[in-house]
């Protein structure tokens, strides 16, 4: 159910500040920590970050943070250049990649919290097992009855065409986490990233479980609680649209009843 | 030491409203309003039935400041809920998904609800005489 704001043990004080001695260009980020082991709230810590000495991306200034100001600072990253979806975080209120987000874009000060609605384990890593379970769920690989070709699998230039804009999502969770319908029923609806990555193996010209993949799917919450709100596709950090692939899934769900 | 119980990270706390967002958020809420609406108009319709003199009374109670805000405000509601509920529309047809045409068909919608409303007013106080 809706809960608008947050339980007791969520909500977020005011932490520290840390300053950077002699920077005269700085820039203060302020990162939202939580400790598992000291048995307090969620707060604010505030950062100085001379950014004659940072680069760019906002990944950049955590990375230096941890680094030169508090080694405890806790957050996932890998590949520093939008491929792996680690470091997905809220970052001035939008959902984003840390590392593809400019620091210089945000005007002023840069708070960073967890992608939103989720379990903390640690400051900004948030407890994503719903989010996997949810995608195993959809039985994400290709399912086919015909018999195995002696070669590969065909697939025409138009319906691998198809495939584009699909493809490409990383399940950063960008989207999922942006999304009020997702906020407050994501135990049943699937979400932005579950659902496009659904009609990715619906719309695949090879697969053959067309049919049992929308039964899974004919449901009150599952794909339905989608209203088309937009904040998905707004989020996505690889400039895909959720919004759209679920729309077609609707679409798909009408026209299959004749 | 024990494992404290997880914290839930901020949502609506710290999610950046736009345009497609509150247009979401109102299509709910006017709905809900015109709900409400909806009853007081059967109350205004039951009266009409009830004869001259409870008629004059309900008329009465509508015709007060109070009564006039909250038939401005359903109107409002009315007219944004139209607006949205067309975008809607569209959008169940697998329109308006390109992210500037849908903040702009967003921010369209508030513009329709406004100067409709506005002109409702208008023409209502004109015909009236008021104006």
């Amino acid at each position: 159910m809706a809960e608008f704001t947050l339980p007791k043990n969520s909500r977020v004080g005011k932490g520290k500040t840390v300053k950077a001695d002699g920077a005269t260009n700085t820039r203060d980020f302020h990162v939202y920590r939580w400790n598992p082991d000291d048995g307090e709230n969620p707060r604010m810590d505030t950062f100085e970050v001379d950014m004659d000495s940072c680069g760019p991306m906002v990944l950049d200034a955590l990375i230096k943070i941890k680094n030169e100001m508090d080694s405890s600072v806790t957050f996932r990253r890998s590949c520093r250049e939008g491929v792996c979806g680690s470091c997905a975080m809220n970052i001035n209120g939008k959902n984003g990649l840390a590392c593809t987000t400019a620091i210089e874009d945000a005007k002023g000060d840069v708070a960073i919290t967890p992608l939103p609605h989720q379990e903390v384990i640690k400051d900004l890593v948030p407890d994503l097992s719903n989010f996997y379970a949810q995608y195993a769920s959809i039985k994400p690989w290709m399912q086919t009855q015909s018999p195995t070709p002696e070669k590969e699998r065909l697939q025409s230039h138009e319906d691998r065409e198809k495939l584009d804009g699909l493809y490409e999502c990383i399940l950063c969770a960008c989207c999922s986490t942006s999304c009020p319908s997702y906020w407050w029923n994501e135990d049943k609806y699937l979400g932005p990233a579950i659902l496009l990555q659904s009609y990715r193996w619906l719309i695949d010209s090879r697969d053959e479980a067309t049919g049992e993949r929308l039964d899974d799917l004919e449901d009150p919450f599952r794909l339905y609680r989608c209203h088309t709100i937009m904040n998905c596709a707004n989020a996505c950090p690889k400039g895909l649209n959720p919004a759209k692939a679920i729309a077609e899934i609707k679409k798909m769900m009408v026209e299959r009843q004749g | 030491m024990a494992q404290a119980k997880r914290p839930l990270s901020p949502h609506l706390q710290v999610y950046r409203w736009g345009a497609h967002m509150a247009v979401s958020i109102l299509h709910r809420a006017t709905g809900s309003a015109l709900a409400v609406g909806a009853v007081l108009l059967t109350w205004w319709l039951v009266a009409i039935a009830t004869g001259h003199e409870y008629f004059g009374t309900v008329q009465g109670y509508a015709g007060t400041w109070i009564g006039r805000l909250v038939l401005f405000g359903i109107t409002f509601s009315l007219m944004q809920h139209l607006a949205s509920g067309i975008r809607h529309l569209f959008m169940d047809m697998g329109r308006l998904y390109d992210l500037k045409i849908n903040s702009l068909s967003a921010r369209f919608t508030f513009v329709f609800s406004v100067v409709a409303t506005v002109g409702i007013w208008y023409a209502a106080y004109k015909v009236m005489g008021v104006l």
